[in-house]
């Protein structure tokens, strides 16, 4: 695994997509490093806000070293980032966590399913898997966001709480809608859409990968500040606590007590 | 130049340490830090058995620093020496163990376990905020704070430093009790009990209610604290809380602290430790200071 480092990343652009949601592209080596499903942690500048705020990745060029955060405004610190301009400076924590397992996928039938804010990641999954991609975005109403940037690798799905657009309903409720299969599900978004993705996969015998989020502060494994309750006994404190931010994000979901 | 600090006749290549907690067994942070330009890895609290801690939220964010209700999660004495003590030792840096209990009988268990290992001190927990058994309920009183001090220093081989809470109406006191049981030095401060709300849900942030509050927002309490004691007690004073900088760490030093330790502003800059270590020798170099030890308590 690559090395871990805080680096300053220069801010190529900026712009808001959905009401509270911003798409920022940064200038960074560590783009390079990055696995699906991993994220960073982004430093806001006052000295009053100290900790690294965890974001997923959504998208890289490593090539050009680019890193794609879709995030949500959620508090001052977002609030700030929000206002980053092209060429600005954000310090940035990463690569931080395990990613996806991607391989679990190859030539199968997949469920890339993604709420809310737990969206962007499924992006960088989406390029670098191969299998049968189905990708199914839940969303609160018509403010949808890279369903676009999704639907160039694979099937696109839409769910809208409201009904405004696609299957009224969750992602689940897209399942049923189509009737739609698969062998392997990886999922990120709210806790009640990942409890139920862990009792459809555990009914159906299907392998699931879910996401979790949790308040962090030190972003990499030395603080136990994110952990979540584990079926079996962690690999590092040896309790039922594994660490969200080293262990996870991703588990398998039969491993997670949520 | 000399950074050289002694502390119970250890010796410390320099006075800057890891505050425990914050720096976990030094695993984590040997991606960013060199282990071997410490003075000293701090470890996170290890008690006799695996503890699983609080639950979640965990950890708030506040003005000027964080609060924290981890609630020891560790993994045991028996994890600890086989994976944690045995990483820490390829560094040639001190090693002081953080030891936590419920009972005193779980602390000399720990105490006892580390008496035939290379660790240099061992470093006491009897101010943890967020555990409702043990830790704090012997750091709060003077006479209950005397009497584990004294049975720890009866069972252990190595160099004892009690870590006080802040969270009481007279820490010197507490520094005398320790002190008068034979403690070899202190370690101050541990985190201010604190607590945040969260207005829109109108409930508490962390599932503890509350937590212990470090970060640059609690350094003066510290460096007051830190200097109340230096008068009162003649052993050694280990300083902390919210240490960001070498400017922070040499305010401690000139309170009377004899070291340092980096704490919640690693989580802030992950490289705090050695730019510690850098700034203080630039320090001493731009006021032509031979040893680091002339700065100890020189604040007049």
């Amino acid at each position: 695994m690559a090395q871990k480092r805080k680096v300053t990343a220069t801010v190529i652009s900026q712009k808001q997509i959905a009401e509270q949601i911003y798409d920022l592209w940064l200038e960074t080596k560590l783009a390079k490093d990055v696995r699906p499903g991993q994220f960073v942690g982004v430093y806001p500048h006052g000295e009053s806000m100290l900790l690294p705020r965890p974001i997923s990745i959504c998208e890289t060029d490593k090539e050009k070293n680019r890193l794609r955060l879709v995030y949500r405004v959620a508090g001052k610190g977002t609030a700030e980032f929000s206002a980053c301009k092209a060429g600005d400076r954000l310090d940035i924590l990463g690569v931080l966590g395990n990613g996806f397992p991607v391989d679990r996928a190859k030539g199968k039938r997949v469920f890339l399913m993604g709420g809310g804010i737990g969206i962007p990641p499924m992006l960088e999954l989406a390029k670098a898997m191969d299998g049968k991609k189905q990708i199914l975005l839940g969303y609160r109403n018509k403010e949808l966001f890279l369903e676009e940037d999704l639907a160039e690798y694979g099937d696109v799905y839409v769910a809208t709480e409201d009904g405004s657009v696609g299957t009224k309903g969750n992602v689940m409720d897209i399942i049923n809608a189509y009737s739609l299969q698969a062998d392997v599900i990886m999922a990120c978004g709210p806790m009640p859409m990942l409890r139920a993705i862990k009792k459809y996969a555990a009914q159906n015998g299907i392998e699931a990968y879910i996401s979790l989020e949790e308040r962090m502060a030190c972003g990499v494994g030395a603080c136990l500040g994110c952990v979540c309750r584990t079926t079996k006994t962690d690999a590092h404190s040896h309790v039922n606590n594994a660490r969200i931010c080293t262990e996870g994000p991703v588990f398998e979901a039969g491993e997670v007590d949520i | 130049m000399n950074t050289e600090v002694k502390i119970a006749g250890v010796t410390f290549k320099n006075p800057v340490m890891t505050a425990s907690g914050t720096f976990g067994s030094g695993m984590e942070y040997s991606d960013f830090v060199d282990l071997n330009r410490l003075g000293a890895v701090v470890t996170k609290g290890v008690a006799n058995v695996p503890w699983e801690g609080n639950p979640t939220p965990r950890v708030a964010e506040v003005y000027g620093g964080m609060l924290n209700a981890i609630g020891l999660q560790n993994p045991g004495i028996d994890v600890f020496m086989e994976r944690d003590l045995a990483f820490l030792q390829k560094y040639d840096t001190n090693v002081i163990v953080n030891v936590c209990g419920k009972t005193v009988e779980d602390y000399l268990e720990v105490v006892e376990r580390l008496s035939d290992t290379a660790v240099s001190m061992l470093e006491i927990n009897v101010s943890c905020p967020n555990v409702k058994e043990g830790a704090i309920v012997f750091g709060q009183k003077a006479d209950s704070l005397y009497d584990i001090t004294s049975q720890i220093k009866r069972k252990a081989k190595q160099p004892v430093i009690m870590k006080l809470s802040p969270n009481v109406t007279d820490i010197t006191e507490m520094a005398r009790a320790a002190e008068a049981a034979g403690a070899d030095a202190l370690s101050m401060i541990n985190t201010i009990t604190g607590m945040k709300i969260d207005i829109h849900r109108k409930k508490f942030v962390l599932a503890n209610k509350t937590g212990g509050m470090s970060g640059p927002a609690v350094k003066p309490v510290a460096v007051r604290m830190v200097y109340q004691t230096a008068q009162a007690v003649k052993i050694p004073i280990i300083g902390m809380g919210g240490i960001g900088s070498a400017e922070d760490a040499i305010e401690f030093l000139l309170a009377g602290a004899s070291a340092v330790a980096v704490g919640a502003m690693n989580f802030v800059n992950p490289y705090t430790t050695v730019e510690v270590v850098e700034g203080i020798e630039a320090y001493m170099k731009q006021y032509g200071i031979e040893n680091v030890t002339e700065l100890i308590g020189a604040v007049t």
